[in-house]
This record gives C-alpha cells, structure tokens and sequence, in this order.
C-alpha cells in the first residue's frame, strides 16, 4: 500500500447523498478476476450522461472527491473502493461514510475525511466556482486546506499511523519477519508438504 | 486447566502473541482454488511480493469446471477467463496447480485429504467456506476472504481473533440405515443455522469414534453451515489408518514422530467447552431438508412442517417463506414429494464410500422414468477408482449420469444446474434458494437416500424399495 502522507488537487464535486456502492461499481463489474481495471465501471451508469460531473473536461485529472452525505452504503464490495483509486482518486471528503466503505478505503489506503457538511458544501462551492481550485489533504497536521478553508479533521491514531507508514495488514505481519522465521525453524519435520520429493 | 483440542492446536501455532493484538497463527497448508484467489495474486504482484511458502501452497480448479467434453474448450466466457487466470498466476508465481484434466484434480476439500496432506494438528486454509472438511483430521481448518487469502500467499500467517469451543457429543450408536449425512442434518435442525457462530466444534463421543475418515469429512464438512467457524474430530486409529501411504504422508521415523504428536491431539479430561451440546444416535433415522437453509430439516416419515407451528416469529417467517420457495405445503408426507433430479456427487457426498453406498442400492435397479440422476465423482482419484470397482456402470446401467470430477451441481456456477421450478434431491451441503441453479429447489439427503429417491421419484430411503426388487446379476 502507497503511504498518504499530503495530497494536494483537483476536486470532483459530487453533489449527491446516499450514494451506495452498487452505483459505484455495479454487480456485473464483480466477475473481473483483477484488482484493477474498475475504472471505467466508476459510476457506470451516470457516466452515460455526458454532463455528468466526472465527465466534464475541467475535471480530468482531478484527485480528491467532494461527496455529500452517506457515501458508501450498501454491498460491502471492496470493488468500489479499488474503482475510485483505478480512477484516479486519492482521497474522499463527506460528512458521512458508511461504515465498511469506510474500513475498506482505510484498509487499501484511500482516505475517506469526515468534515462538517457546511465545510463539505463550502468546498464543493469552491471547486463549482473555480475547477482549478486546488485541495490539499494533509494527513500529517490532520488538516484539510483550499482558498478560505482551514478544517481540522479526525481519523484514529492507528489507522493514521498505517496510512502515514503505507503499512497494509500485509506489511504489519511482515515486521514481525523474525517471529515468523524463529517459528519456521522450529517446525517438526514430518509437517506435511505440497512440493514431492 | 486442561486444554480442548481447538486450543491445542491454536497454541500450537501462534507465532506471535502481543496484548491487544490477535494471534498471528502459522498456517501449514493453503489450499487456492480458481474463484477466491484472482485478486489475491494481483495484489501480490502490484507490491512485488512474492509466494513466501510454495511449498505450503496447492491448487487445483473445481468451481467452474464442466463435467462433460473436458477435452473441449470452456463455453461460458467468464469461466475459462477465471481458469486461465489461475494458470497463469500458478505458472508466475510457482505454484503447484492440478487443472482440469490432471489427475489429481478434484474439488479442493477432496484432493487435500486424498493426497495426505491434510494432517492432525495442523492449520489449513482455503478461500472456501467448507475448509472446514478438513477438520475431520483433528486439523483446524477454516474458510478465508480474498484479503486473508492474500495474506497467507505474502506471509504464511493470518492475524486471528479467539475462538470459543463447543462440544456436540453424540452418544450411543447409530442404527444401521442412519449416515454420517443424516447425523450432521439432524445436529444442524438442532442447534440452527447460526447455533455455531464464533464456535469451533468438536464432534465426539461414541458414535463419531466408529466413523470413518470420510464419514467424518462428511460431518466437519457441514459445520460451517451451523455457522461454526470450523468442525474438529480427534485423530485416532481411524486417522492414522487413513493417512498411512498417502503421498504426502510422512514416512519411517518421521512417520513415528508424527504419531508421537498426533496422539496427543485430545482435548483433556478437565477441559471447559464454552458451550456442550449431547445428542443420542440411537433416536436418529434417515433426515432430509424441506426448507431453503440447512437447518429446515426433518426426519424422512415427517411431514413437511406447519410454518404456524414454530414459536420463534423469525423462524416461522422463514418457513412461510421457504415453503413458499419450494411450492410445499404443510402437512404433505416428506416421502411424497416427488424430484425431477438428484445430484450424487461435492465435498459433502463425492467420496468413493458415497458413491459405493448409492451404488449398493441402485445395483440391479434403474432411475425412475422422467428423473434425472447425475453421479459425480469429487475427484479424479475417486473416479478412477470408482471404474476399477466397476460402480461407473452399476450408476450407467442404471440410467444415471456417470461425469468427469468436479463442483458440479452442488453451485450454479458451471453447466450443471437446475432450470427453474425443477425439483433436486442432493448429497450437496446448501439448500439455499437458487443455490443448484436460478429458481431451482433443493432437498439436501444422504447418498443412500439420494439413490432410492432416484429409483421411485420420490423422496425415499433404501426401507422403501422392498417392493422393488433389485435384479440379481447373473
Ligand atoms: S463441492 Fe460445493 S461446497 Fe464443495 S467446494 Fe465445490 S461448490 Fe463449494
């Protein structure tokens, strides 16, 4: 997993609530035997429309998604959070995630920021009025920052420190390679195989 | 205080314990199958890790694979990209992969065991929940996600949270017509579909020590759908017998080594379960499923149920609904339901004592006109030694369906299926609604009564076929 440190960048402003993870990523997308390549299944069905907000040329390129309330919800498919990184995205702000959206963006390093809804439509505001406008995600000062805006937000030390260090569950195990080697070297010999002698 | 099994082999494993962290648990055996394991191997490859224990490490495709014209490419596009992503990510990474056509392939809680690497005390995962199969060997076995799957591939651990003990003790003997099938029905109709959350079970007393190995894979195999975690027995003779000249056995001194620590894999006499269930064998019979869950269940001279008749307001709700589902109605006899299909074949049934026992009774007899009877092995092993006993042609001559090794139709995952509306008695282990295909009904039942269903077109046991007389070969 990518460390997120700072981010700094165009945003997409979305201005629906409730936006569940079937119009994310649709069921049909599930079948791929990959972890990328969701890219083009991102919001499907809206993206039909060609003045739906991600397909407007200003917003090529953007990186930080401005969502409104409750995004997230349904399926528990780790698919959409993949399909928002393919995509492009680096970090999500909305007033209200679900909560297993939540655990899976912050488990494969995309940080989903929890900001009051007047500074979540002070942003959106913002990025409306200029699609230029620049926001940075700072995760060090715990800070989101863009012209007229400074907001503190929270995000629990452990999940800050595994995101700050690029640790996945994976790299966490992997610090204890000693442990996992003394235990190695300890094991009978008549455990079973897989490769024949 | 003394220890159950489960802990046992827990301790055995734990490579790393720090408060307020799980476990870290070594995994001995990881067993990868085409489903579950596509994303796992991206990821692997998008860090540039690496397989960490090949030598832990198998595969072999079952989920998707047809069971007809194997020599022929797969028809349905999404299946043959799924197996062929598997073969590349076995050829990339190194891992041993038994595919359609070799073999040893098989479904996947088939070919563990029968390869001997299923081993007592030890711990084996697979991104499938009836991993619990394997815990017949007094192995802790358990289904994993795609993440976790990942996991082990980069690590050879997985970081878990405890689990709690449960004990179903099963005491006398069974009667003579009663299986392994009809015991683990009539433990899940029990206890209830979710009975065993958060517990691994162990299963004992005097009527599982007479099980055999495969009898017993047949009962761990079925504790996930109590909700288990997983499903253990302890390693005795019986396992010892089993696993003695299986390929990836241990041999000479090692093999005395192995023994050594086997026998100590018993869960002590002062050891606390969490939770203790007692059931008597003698009162069991021949037990079939009415309902869309494991746990809708009845002895095979019940009725099917009065939904008006369960206490439980979300009970009754559910077998309103499942009676629905399975166009029953209350108050018919179980023994009148009539099939369309049976299926003889998964890792609950596909074994070759499954098949001898179907076999046994179709012998001399055939499939009743209109049914559709499909008889497959759950490995190629099984298979081949299902010819060499001749039981290929008892099914054939009787009418059935003899097919190449594979899932087949205990999912709607590749060709087999039910078309909507058709009726199933299965040896399969879910009876969930669309489960052997799209607006398909399923009544889970034991092989024997699989096949004397086959043989009068309802739901029956071998007791009902006294009036058919089997032909007596010449
Ligand atoms: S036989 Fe059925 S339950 Fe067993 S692994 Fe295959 S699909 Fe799953």
């Amino acid at each position: 997993m990518e460390a997120f440190t700072t981010h700094t960048g165009r945003a997409v402003p979305l201005r629906r609530s409730n936006v569940d993870t079937d119009q994310i990523i649709p069921a049909h997308w599930l079948k791929k035997v990959t972890r990328d390549g969701f890219e083009d299944g991102l919001f499907e069905a809206w993206r039909r429309d060609p003045e739906f907000v991600l397909n407007r040329p200003e917003r090529q390129g953007a990186t930080v998604l401005v969502a409104g309330p409750d995004f997230g919800t349904g399926s528990s498919r780790e698919h959409a959070v993949w399909a928002l990184q393919n995509y492009g995205f680096k970090a999500v702000i909305s007033s209200r995630f679900a909560d297993i959206f939540r655990g899976n963006s912050l488990k494969n390093g995309l940080l989903t920021v929890v900001l009051e809804q007047e500074i979540v439509d002070a942003l959106q505001q913002l990025t409306e009025r200029d699609p230029a406008a620049a926001i940075t995600v700072d995760l060090v000062a715990r800070e989101v920052r863009a012209e007229g805006v400074t907001a503190p937000f929270e995000l629990d030390e452990n999940s800050r420190w595994r995101l700050l260090n690029g640790l996945d569950d994976i790299s966490i195990t992997l610090r204890n390679e000693a442990d996992i080697a003394a235990y190695e070297s300890a094991r009978p010999a008549f455990k079973p195989r897989t490769t024949l002698v | 205080m003394g220890r159950t099994l489960a802990e046992k082999v827990w301790d055995d494993h734990v490579v790393r314990r720090a408060e307020g962290e799980p476990d870290l648990l070594f995994i001995d055996l990881h067993l990868l199958h085409e489903v579950t394991s596509p994303q796992a191997f991206d990821g692997l490859r998008k860090s540039g890790r690496r397989v960490r224990r090949l030598d832990l490490t198998i595969a072999t495709e079952d989920h998707n694979t047809p069971t007809l014209d194997i020599d022929k490419p797969i028809a349905d596009p999404v299946s043959r990209v799924q197996l062929e992503t598997l073969r590349k990510n076995c050829a990339d990474f190194g891992v041993r992969l038994h595919p359609l056509g070799d073999v040893e392939q098989g479904v996947v809680h088939v070919v563990g065991p029968q390869l001997g690497l299923t081993q007592p005390g030890t711990t084996v995962v697979c991104g499938d929940s009836h991993t619990s199969t394997h815990g017949a060997f007094g192995a802790l076995a358990f289904g994993i996600g795609t993440s976790q799957v990942e996991h082990v591939l980069a690590t050879q651990t997985l970081p878990l949270a405890p689990f709690r003990t449960m004990a179903v003790t099963v005491e006398g003997e069974l009667p003579p017509d009663v299986t392994a099938k009809d015991l683990i029905l009539a433990i899940i109709a029990r206890i209830g579909t979710g009975g065993g959350q958060g517990y691994v079970i162990e299963y004992r007393g005097p009527a599982i020590e007479k099980l055999s190995m495969e009898a017993r894979m047949t009962i761990c195999n079925m504790s996930i759908e109590a909700g288990a975690r997983a499903g253990m027995i302890a390693p005795d003779r019986t396992t010892f017998d089993y696993l003695r000249d299986r390929p990836h056995a241990p041999q000479g001194e090692e093999w005395d080594a192995a023994v050594a620590y086997w026998e100590t894999l018993r869960t002590d006499e002062d050891a606390v379960f969490d939770h203790e269930v007692v059931i008597d064998a003698a009162e069991l019979a021949p037990f079939v499923t009415w309902g869309t869950n494991p746990g809708q269940g009845a002895p095979l001279s019940a009725s099917v149920p009065d939904p008006a008749s369960f206490a439980d307001p979300s009970e009754r709700y559910a077998a309103e609904k499942a009676l629905e589902y399975m166009a029953l109605e209350p108050g018919r006899p179980l023994r009148e339901v009539a099939v369309d299909t049976v299926f003889v074949g998964s890792c609950t049934n596909g074994r070759i004592e499954d098949l001898r026992s179907a076999a046994a009774v179709l012998r001399g007899r055939s499939v009743a006109e209109g049914v559709r009877m499909l008889v497959v092995p759950g490995s190629v092993r099984v298979s081949l030694q299902a010819v060499e006993e001749g039981l290929d042609k008892v099914f054939t001559e009787a009418g059935a369906e003899w097919r190449h090794a594979g899932c087949s139709m205990c999912l709607g995952m590749n060709p087999d299926q039910l078309a909507p509306g058709e009726r199933a008695a299965s040896t399969s282990n879910r009876n969930f609604e669309g489960r052997q295909g799209k607006g398909g009904r399923t009544h889970l039942v034991s092989p024997q009564v699989a096949a004397a269903t086959a043989v009068l077109g309802h739901l029956a046991s071998p007791a009902d076929l006294s009036d058919v007389p089997a032909l007596v070969e010449a």
